[in-house]
């Protein structure tokens, strides 16, 4: 080997080593970065419960606010923020599934469908406390429904539409095109073949894409200020079960009301610091329900992927 | 016959009724954009569009009203910039890291965090940024004020991170193995090929994910109405208090609001004002997706 | 053409032409189909046989921009089956189709065979048991499967699978079956199971096949067409296309000259 060839391999490994180390310095950052993502969840969640956790008890979960904090609970808050789901699922679920349905198997390619997609796509990008105007303006002056869970029900669920839909569209377009062909080669219409093998197959998504979207619901804050929900409310709705036939009342729809992450929101405005510990309780309900909703629809995602392998 | 007829019109029926749903995507929209605009015209019948525009004061509520809306703009723009300068590089690193490098394993855990991360909601990231992080921040900014723009925008940030990071490493699945493979082949380190070869192939959706990480933070609401204050503040010092155009909005809607007074138009004023700096990036964020199809 | 059956026919293609959009796929196709005996279409990748066997069922039917000239007619009726008066789906209801791919549905291996019988109205608990089984015995696969018939479908080897197609399409008593390369994706041991059964079939059902393994058309077919770019080059009883060609194209092509 001649000094030349000589100095070109050491060059060479030099090189390499060089090369190697700043790979290796990377993977460090790298990692390092993934986890600040753990860190801050780890310190966010103990920082609650530390706070928060001694204010959780019965008394909190069935006592009105209060101008005395240890008087004061979420009864009205988690009451409202059940009812104005049951609103907002029973709208956008129905509507973003058949909405997703007709996008998949329905629409052809022209500037109608387009339009829809363009739509779909930019409102999922719209800060949610537009839809909140959106919603003062059409639901409670227009419509006149007032500052009301109905109101409260319908922002949320025109916020999370887009989710849902997108949700419904990617299921389907997971199911091979030889499955709508052996349903069609057998007789089958559209419509049974969207009722019998479409839906059925692409449910798992859509149930992990809706539980997604009622979670990001249940902490929504701002639209629902905007609409007027109070933050400081004594009473409960009116009963959706009553005593007299029929059974079920609808009176509740129009009531004012509060949710969760509001009432979360004024006692942090408060100085004292005792509505502070009461808004870490808050917190940590809001928390749990918020993490094991989305826990559910990744484990479920997971699951209906193993299950059925295309 | 007669029960093919009747099956033929129970198709097509059904087909109608999931177009409408369909269409309620047009129709929210216009919804939005009609009652911004028609909010807005009746607001700027009173107030001139110059002194909208450059006004250095926002004080609608006073008594000698003054609406110039710069100081809530800057703002949100101030406590955005801070986010995505923390969120943009962590989300981009995590992205190359978990799309490179990571272990299977590493992955498994690693993203599901991540969408957890995402799912929080805000009200809770304002409580850690006003009740955690700011007393912390104050050991060492002594001057640092008690609502500032520093904390809810690093908060702000980390709030992003798996938006950006998600974005982006799709992005970069997207690269085909064999370009990844013909520079490894060429004796490349990971680390060379992530940033010659990867990034730039994956430059759009890269573009995008930035744009939609900007985007959400310009739109977020609850943790700078809890952290950064309610006083609109002319300023580009993070730890001044200031307040956003949406903590506006929320502010403004805690109290009575009637139907037709002024006030209730600045908070379309300031809505209006929102959704053509989000709709702007949405459209550019919308334009470069376009451009990754194209290009694969 | 003609004069070659002069047993029964089942259908009769008359000057079938086929566009997917500008591009002619079909040209002037002219072919009778006897009555339960096994046709087979061979030819090279592209020819166009997959394309006019789904003329049969109006598979065509479920894309934009396809156009189909020309009659295909169904006897005894005189049907016309891809006349654009006359509906799809009554046609699938009477021809029934197995894929290239096995592709049953993600249900049990019951429901499976059960769909075609229900998207006719036949809800009834004792007439499906019934009628699933005799379908399950006509596709060689009773047998395998008698003990396991809840079980779900995809947990089948892939030539089970693709006799429970075939079960799936025989359950509603077709008049013709149509096989797209049914064994294309089978190892040796299915695809002989399969052929068998084929041969079996034809004495109960008319049957088309497409393949492009020129042996397997050999084996199994009474009557064989050679396609090439979308015409038909040569039809003739299967011996006769293998043994003496008349056409030098068809003699190329079975001496593995192409294709």
């Amino acid at each position: 080997m001649s000094s030349a060839e000589k100095t070109d391999v050491s060059e060479i490994r030099k090189r390499i080593a060089l090369n190697k180390f700043r790979d290796y310095i990377f993977w460090v950052i790298g990692l390092l970065s993934t986890l600040i993502g753990f860190i801050v969840l780890f310190t966010l969640v103990m920082d609650l419960f530390m706070d928060g956790f001694p204010r959780l008890g019965w008394q909190f979960l069935t006592s009105y606010p209060s101008r005395f904090p240890e008087k004061a609970g979420i009864l009205s808050a988690w009451v409202g923020t059940t009812l104005v789901m049951i609103v907002t699922a029973t709208t956008s679920i129905p509507l973003g599934i058949a909405a997703g349905i007709y996008l998949e198997e329905y629409a052809k390619k022209n500037w109608l469908t387009h339009l829809i997609e363009i739509n779909m796509n930019n409102l999922a990008g719209v800060p949610s406390i537009i839809y909140g105007l959106l919603a003062l303006g059409l639901f409670v002056y227009f419509l006149k429904f007032g500052e009301s869970i109905l109101t409260g029900g319908l922002t949320l669920a025109l916020l999370i539409l887009p989710m849902v839909v997108i949700a419904t569209r990617e299921s389907i377009k997971a199911i091979p095109n030889s499955i709508r062909e052996a349903s069609y080669a057998l007789g089958a219409t559209k419509w049974q073949t969207i009722k019998d093998h479409i839906l059925p197959y692409s449910l798992g998504g859509i149930l992990t894409g809706m539980i997604i979207g009622l979670s990001r619901a249940i902490g929504e804050t701002a639209p629902i200020i905007t609409v007027g929900a109070l933050t400081f409310i004594a009473f409960l709705p009116a009963s959706p079960i009553t005593s007299e036939f029929p059974f079920l009342s609808f009176k509740w729809l129009l009531d004012p009301f509060t949710v969760m992450p509001i009432q979360m929101f004024n006692w942090i405005s408060r100085p004292q610091k005792e509505f502070h510990i009461n808004a870490a309780a808050a917190g940590i309900i809001l928390l749990l329900m918020t993490l094991v909703m989305n826990g559910f629809a990744i484990y479920m995602r997971y699951q209906f992927r193993k299950k059925v392998k295309w | 016959m007669y029960k093919k007829r009747f099956l033929k019109i129970k198709e097509r029926a059904i087909e109608g009724i999931l177009l409408f749903s369909a269409l309620s995507s047009i129709f929210i929209t216009a919804s939005i954009v009609f009652i911004l605009f028609y909010e807005a015209f009746g607001f700027f019948k009173d107030v001139s569009v110059l002194e909208f525009l450059t006004g250095k004061q926002w004080t609608p509520l006073f008594a000698q009203p003054k609406f110039g809306i710069l100081p809530l703009v800057t703002g949100t723009l101030l406590v955005t910039g801070i986010a995505v300068m923390v969120a943009l590089p962590i989300g981009l690193i995590v992205a190359i890291y978990l799309s490179e490098y990571a272990p299977f394993k590493i992955k498994e855990i690693a993203k599901p965090i991540l969408e957890l991360l995402a799912a929080i909601p805000t009200v809770v990231y304002g409580y850690f940024a006003l009740l955690f992080l700011t007393p912390i921040l104050r050991k060492f900014i002594p001057d640092l004020s008690g609502f500032n723009a520093l904390s809810p925008g690093l908060i702000m940030g980390i709030m992003i991170t798996p938006y950006v990071s998600s974005v982006s490493e799709d992005a970069m699945k997207a690269v085909p193995m064999h370009i990844r493979e013909g520079s490894y082949a060429m004796g490349a380190t990971k680390f060379q090929t992530a940033f010659k070869v990867i990034i730039p192939a994956a430059f759009s959706g890269i573009a995008a994910a930035f744009i939609i990480g900007i985007s959400r933070a310009i739109g977020e609401t609850m943790v700078v109405a809890i952290a950064a204050g309610m006083m609109p503040n002319l300023t580009l010092n993070p730890i001044e208090p200031i307040q956003t155009l949406t903590a506006y909005i929320v502010g403004v809607s805690l109290g009575d609001v009637p139907h037709g007074t002024i006030e209730y138009k600045t908070i379309f004023a300031a809505g209006i004002t929102l959704f053509l700096m989000t709709l702007f990036l949405n459209i550019l964020g919308f334009w470069f997706r376009k451009r990754i199809r194209e290009v694969y | 053409m003609s004069s070659v059956v002069t047993e029964k026919l089942k259908a009769e293609v008359k000057a079938l032409n086929f566009y997917y959009g500008l591009n002619q796929a079909l040209k002037n196709i002219h072919l009778p189909i006897a009555e339960k005996r096994i046709t087979a279409l061979i030819g090279p990748s592209g020819c166009g046989k997959t394309t006019y066997l789904r003329c049969f069922n109006r598979m065509h039917d479920l894309y934009p921009n396809n156009r189909y000239e020309g009659e295909i007619i169904l006897y005894p009726d005189q049907l016309n089956i891809i006349s654009p008066k006359v509906d799809p789906i009554e046609v699938r209801m009477r021809i029934s189709m197995v894929f290239q791919k096995p592709n049953p549905f993600p249900k049990t291996v019951f429901e499976n065979v059960a769909y075609g019988l229900r998207v006719r109205g036949e809800n009834k608990k004792s007439h499906l048991d019934e009628k699933v089984e005799k379908a399950l015995k006509q596709a060689a696969l009773w047998g395998e499967v008698k003990g396991r018939i809840d079980d779900l479908a995809f947990n089948l080897s892939g030539g089970q699978q693709q006799r429970l197609c075939i079960a799936r399409a025989l359950a509603t008593g077709p008049e013709i079956l149509l096989f797209d390369e049914p064994t294309s994706a089978l190892d040796p041991t299915a695809t002989l199971k399969i052929e068998e059964l084929i041969m079996e079939l034809k004495n109960e059902v008319t049957i088309i096949i497409v393949t492009h393994n020129m042996q397997q058309a050999a084996r199994v077919s009474d009557y064989t067409a050679f396609m090439y770019l979308g015409e038909i080059i040569e039809f003739d009883k299967t011996d006769k296309v293998f043994t003496n060609p008349s056409k030098k194209l068809t003699e190329e092509y079975i001496t593995g000259r192409f294709g």
